[in-house]
């Protein structure tokens, strides 16, 4: 047979001699049902028992719009930060050979690897007024601990490691031959950088900083030390939840935890086009 | 080839070109911005968690590491650890088996789902089962009908640590065993072993470092996760306090040194985690899947 069976009938999987199909895959879907989907679809379910009027008054209370434009105020500008520091220690790593490079290619993961909340103390006894860094810009009028200032600096330690463990592995794969290439057609340095590197790392920084971006619009351990928490002020929208619920007030932390996973996903989906996008006009 | 000016274009070769790599002092100020960058971030933060441990001297780090309640912390981080892990690992050979073995349709969509729970905020993962076996909940009333206690116990802690750390082994094990395709597994069965042995014999031992790489990564999150945990936990102290939650309550009491010494042990984990991560990547690179990180 040469022509493929086109009308043989739909086939749910390819035949395969390796057994253990149905158990495994059975297992592995019980268990996402069990853990993941049944728990979240809930969580979808009793928001949307809250009818249209409720979920409004709730989504547009001044409160909950502040903590929101926080949490993803906050994170954006991290990423940002993160974005620029985070492909310059890549590019380091990846170009210049210095000892203890190793050492230092570990260090970035300690983000990944320190607990939350033991970031979070750390960062504010560092960031208050009179700790290590925290002195040094009192004097100039910086107050970083207990302020915005504070939540963005948080988000910048947790999202490092996105950005760099994203841009690294495609800058290793930059082909020096064609930097030569340019270099012998008379591209200079700065060419070369914008015009050739840039547009070949700017998908993977894409998705670095929408990592970067997606981790600290959820964080809440890291951050609530350093925030202060004020009302309207410092006031990050995972800790509104967690507000919410102290007070027994179940529907406005369902309403507000349903428009954070509402946001992180068109968000997704926005950086999904933007990456596609940018793959088609660097590709 | 001779040449050495041509030579010395080789890719391998550390090429000191001004249009290949940078100028010395714009290489020397690259490198100082992103190390300050690194030490004041990522270092000094770590740092700081020793030095505030041991501020009142080592007598009082030891005390406050042999309070009753801490010892209690530790025990319970330990037992949950012991329980998410293991479930996880299950999980996650199941699935690559499943995902990673055959061609199935809408393989790409349960390889997007079981990513989820690192899009989702970590307050959300322990808000839903608040919102299914609370008091309010969808099975509050049943639970509390059978006397059954999930939340604010260690059911609860299981359940949301297991939530977040759920990807972690499956999403090291499935690109791996893509990668090594059913060659193995299919001589071995040639050969007459069954499923079993296949899988025991052959298909384990291949990916036993990716394996224990994605068991050190959520071995790490689930015995430093702190949103979701706090969510369900109740923070009952000396009974439902992991060692992070146990942190933060030994922090607001102005129990600096208290709150350090808890924090030491987790940064040690921390630490421990980084070094066993990069000996696994420096020896079985190529044995470990292409993912790095996250």
């Amino acid at each position: 047979m040469t022509i493929a069976p086109a009308k043989a009938g739909w086939r749910f999987r390819q035949p395969s001699v390796i057994p253990g199909f149905g158990l495994t895959l059975g297992f592995s879907l019980a268990y996402l049902t069990l853990i993941i989907l049944i728990p979240l679809s809930g969580l979808i379910w009793r928001s949307a028992a809250l009818g249209w009027t409720d979920f409004w008054a709730i989504a547009t209370d001044r409160r909950t719009l502040n903590a929101l434009e926080i949490s993803f105020g906050a994170a954006f500008i991290a990423a940002a930060v993160n974005v620029v520091f985070g492909t310059l220690v890549a590019w380091v790593l990846v170009r210049y050979r210095f000892p203890g490079r190793r050492i230092v290619d570990a260090m970035v993961d300690l983000p990944f690897a320190l607990p939350t909340a033991v970031a979070g103390i750390a960062l504010t006894t560092l960031y208050a007024p009179n700790g290590w860094i925290g002195h040094l810009l009192a004097p100039l009028g910086i107050k970083v601990a207990y302020t915005p200032l504070g939540i963005v600096v948080a988000l910048v330690f947790i999202g490092l490691p996105f950005v760099v463990r994203t841009v690294q592995p495609i800058m290793e794969e930059i082909d020096k031959e064609v930097e030569e290439a340019a270099a012998t057609l008379g591209a200079n340095r700065f060419q070369i950088i914008t015009r050739i590197l840039f547009p070949g790392l700017a998908p993977a920084i894409v998705t670095g900083f929408s990592l970067a971006f997606a981790r600290g619009v959820g964080e809440y351990g890291s951050v609530i030390f350093i925030a202060g928490n004020l009302p309207y002020k410092s006031e990050i929208a995972p800790l509104l939840i967690v507000i919410r619920l102290e007070e027994y007030n179940y529907p406005a932390a369902t309403a507000i935890a349903a428009i954070m996973l509402l946001l992180s996903f068109l968000m997704l989906l926005v950086i999904n086009l933007a990456q596609s996008w940018s793959r088609k006009r660097y590709g | 080839m001779a040449d050495p000016e041509i030579k010395s274009y080789e890719p391998h070769h550390e090429s000191q070109s001004a249009a290949v790599t940078e100028s010395l002092p714009v290489r020397l100020l690259l490198m100082a911005v992103a190390f300050a960058f690194l030490v004041i971030f990522v270092l000094l933060p770590l740092i700081i968690v020793f030095h505030e441990a041991l501020a009142k001297g080592l007598g009082a780090y030891t005390e406050s590491l042999s309070n009753p309640d801490t010892r209690s912390a530790i025990r319970l981080t330990l037992l949950v650890a012991a329980i998410a892990v293991p479930l996880n690992v299950v999980f996650g050979i199941s699935a690559a088996w499943a995902i990673a073995k055959f061609e199935f349709k809408g393989k790409a969509f349960l390889t997007t789902l079981i990513d989820l729970p690192f899009s989702v905020s970590p307050v959300i993962s322990g808000l839903v089962y608040v919102l299914l076996f609370g008091a309010q909940g969808l099975l509050g009333e049943w639970l509390k009908a059978h006397g059954i206690q999930i939340l604010f116990a260690v059911p609860g802690i299981v359940l949301a640590t297991v939530f977040v750390t759920f990807p972690f082994v499956a999403r090291e094990l499935i690109p791996l065993m893509q990668e090594q395709g059913n060659g193995d597994e299919e001589a071995a069965l040639s050969l007459g072993a069954n499923g079993w042995q296949t899988f025991w014999y052959v298909t384990l031992p291949n990916v036993k470092w990716g394996l224990l790489y994605g068991v050190l990564l959520c071995n790490a999150r689930s015995m430093g996760e702190f949103g979701a945990v706090s969510v369900v936990s109740g923070h009952i102290r000396g009974l439902t306090n992991t060692m992070p939650l146990h942190v933060e309550i030994l922090y607001n009491e102005y129990n600096a040194v208290g709150a350090f010494a808890v924090a030491s042990l987790l940064a040690g984990l921390a630490l421990v985690t980084l070094v066993l991560k990069t000996l696994l990547e420096m020896r079985y690179g190529a044995e470990i899947a292409a993912t790095r990180g996250h």
